[in-house]
């Protein structure tokens, strides 16, 4: 982690992923990039500023649009050695590629019976904001933390963008990290040089005593506003950002929930059958009798992310009904 | 004309490819064999004489109708044999099974249960090796089911345009699992397809071992010069059912058909080859059975023998994790 004398400045979130992917590139020069629009453009979203120039065309690959092939070009090259990094511009792409992803990438290690590993990193962009609707705004973590085998990480800072990214390229399994779209420009204080946050390992974003929110990813910032004004009423919130969403750090939520007796869990992605749910059933299998309310569920309602921003505003959860879920808690 | 030793070789792998799978057929019909089994008989010359022209570290890449790929590639019959059966001292220490036999160690990158699943493997493992200028050739054996699947032409694109040294060898056995070629794609040759995305092709006769060997070793050699992937579509001819040990008497394809098959068997054809050159006599081919079945008989037991894996491995190999640290 950050040493006293390490110089920091302002990153955005996105310039702190570009340049974790450069000192690991660096560094390893089995890392490559693979994906649409990567090489030359720098990604659709700037991501790849510079790499091509600094690495060449022979580590910053444009590929065609074929995202089954660009995940399986991701394997292949893992299991015989290589460390690919493999972009897959939209969350909502990632469904293209699934049989890759999740009948390839997650279980050869395991059907090989130990005989291969896939050192494979998936980079996508989720959440929604942009007006993008509802093919290029939604959040898949749970699709995707359902299956053994990979690993799914959701940064919420430029300094844990890059600790994270540094740490994803440096693992031996497949893992997918997700960018939040609606994130790019976040600044945060940022270490110059390579470091790595680990992967499992939620944080304590705000210390409280009365009531732990559970989030990640935008939600936490979303979170951290609602928890502010909050304080205004003498409500005092602890926000966990759980940075990856598997592997799922359950002891640093538990060990808050079992301090402050109440919970709410926040995510972006459609409430049913998300997250959420499994977080919930957790606290409760393993602190139960610390609880003096039901958990408390925010996310998506039930349909596809709207276009209109109008309806996509009140799609988004927002530091508004997060602290109507925290009240109803406080309350109960 | 290929060299003694070579045409001999050729021999050997089909025969042990022919006497593994009939073996594991008979296992399977007696309840020994959990799960599914699809046999590669009447295909032997396809992964015979594509494997016999590869180098030591070129890469194969394999089907759910994988084993023959394993066995002539050099494989280890009895732990072949005992990851059929689910045992411990299998390939995959009994995760894996049938369809997802691999070895990395002789760089078959692992059978796929996935139609079509493992052509966009095979080619980033020929993206490595374009990435890391070593000359070696990734090659991926596909059925001609595979080719009505996305995977299959995304990766196809993908390794013409990108100019990879990869062989995509077809073996059209004329049925994708219980369903006639005819009734799945409008045209007689698969290999057509490859001229959609810039990549050379040719159509080689499945049941001619030395015709595989020579098509594919020009193929290997295009691909390490560094100009990119060929196509081999083999026309070829599965024996026993998509599943199962199943040969005659099915709803899908006449007996007939199936005999008329048999007529043009690969290892009858390469038999008489080497009696007729005088290379080898019926007593040497004769000779030759007996020893691969000798050792086809000694995997059997050796998996009959094997433990089964202990249930403590149950969630050993999820994930690839830091020495000493469990899940």
């Amino acid at each position: 982690m950050t040493s006293p004398e390490t110089s920091t400045r302002e990153l955005t979130y996105l310039g702190a992923f570009n340049e974790g992917l450069r000192q690991v590139m660096q560094e390893d020069p089995d890392v490559f990039v693979a994906g649409e629009d990567i090489g030359a453009a720098g990604g659709v979203f700037g991501a790849y500023a510079g790499i091509a120039a600094e690495f060449g065309e022979r580590r910053a690959v444009d590929t065609p649009i074929s995202e089954q092939a660009i995940v399986g070009l991701g394997i292949g090259a893992a299991v015989v050695g290589l460390r690919p990094v493999v972009d897959l511009m939209f969350m909502d792409f990632v469904l293209v590629a699934m049989d890759q992803i999740a009948n390839q990438a997650a279980k050869l290690k395991y059907m090989f019976g130990g005989a291969a590993q896939v050192p494979l990193t998936i980079v996508t962009t989720g959440g929604a904001g942009l007006s993008a609707a509802a093919q290029h705004s939604q959040s898949l973590e749970a699709v995707l933390a359902h299956i053994p085998g990979l690993k799914v990480i959701m940064p919420a800072t430029p300094y844990d963008m890059k600790g994270l990214t540094v740490s994803c390229l440096r693992d031996n399994n497949p893992t997918i990290l997700v960018i939040h779209k609606r994130m790019f420009g976040y600044k945060g204080e940022v270490p110059e040089e390579i470091y790595e946050v680990p992967l499992g390992a939620a944080r304590v974003a705000r210390p409280g005593t009365d009531i732990t929110i559970v989030s990640y990813s935008r939600m936490t910032d979303e979170s951290l506003k609602a928890a502010e004004l909050l304080s205004n009423d003498g409500v005092d919130c602890e926000v966990i950002d759980l940075r990856t969403v598997s592997p799922f750090d359950i002891q640093t939520v538990v060990q808050s929930v079992m301090k402050t007796s109440r919970a709410v869990v926040v995510h972006e992605a459609v409430r049913f059958s998300g997250l959420g749910a499994e977080i919930t059933a957790q606290i409760q299998e393993l602190a139960f009798d610390y609880l003096d309310a039901p958990v408390g569920r925010v996310g998506a309602p039930y349909s596809p992310v709207p276009f209109s921003p109008i309806l996509e505003s009140h799609y988004v959860p927002d530091a508004e009904q997060i602290i109507s879920a925290v009240r109803k808690t406080i309350e109960s | 004309m290929l060299a003694n030793k070579l045409l001999q070789e050729i021999h050997r792998r089909m025969v042990r490819i022919r006497l593994f799978e009939e073996a594991a057929g008979r296992l399977f019909e007696g309840s020994k064999m959990p799960g599914f089994i699809h046999l590669y008989v009447g295909q032997e010359a396809v992964a015979a004489g594509v494997c016999l022209a590869l180098g030591p570290s070129d890469q194969i890449s394999s089907t759910h109708r994988g084993h023959g790929h394993l066995v002539a590639r050099g494989g280890d019959l009895r732990r072949m044999m005992a990851e059929l059966m689910g045992k411990a001292t299998g390939y995959c220490n009994g995760k894996g099974g049938s369809m997802h036999i691999c070895d990395f160690d002789l760089n078959m990158l692992g059978a796929n249960g996935i139609v079509g699943g493992g052509i966009p493997i095979a080619v980033g493992a020929g993206f490595a090796n374009a990435y890391r200028s070593d000359g070696r050739v990734s090659v991926v054996f596909f059925g001609d089911g595979a080719t009505n699947i996305g995977a299959f032409h995304e990766a196809a694109n993908m390794a013409a345009a990108l100019r990879l040294p990869v062989v995509f060898v077809c073996e059209n056995n004329e049925y994708a699992e219980y369903t006639r070629r005819e009734q799945t794609m409008a045209i007689t040759d698969v290999v057509e397809r490859a001229a959609a995305y810039g990549m050379p092709g040719s159509i080689v006769d499945g049941m001619d071992a030395v015709a595989i060997y020579e098509a594919a070793t020009e193929a290997l050699e295009r691909a390490r010069r560094g100009e990119g992937p060929t196509f081999l579509e083999c026309k070829t001819y599965r024996y026993y059912n998509h599943h199962g040990v199943q040969t005659l008497g099915a709803k899908y394809r006449s007996d007939e058909e199936v005999e008329s098959a048999r007529q043009r068997d690969p290892i009858d054809r390469h038999e008489n080859l080497l009696i007729d050159g005088g290379v080898m006599t019926a007593e040497a081919l004769q000779a030759v059975r007996e020893q691969i079945q000798e050792e086809v008989d000694d995997a059997v037991q050796f998996g009959e023998n094997s433990p089964m894996p202990d249930t403590s491995t149950l969630l050993d190999d999820v994930y690839s994790l830091p020495k000493g640290e469990i899940l």
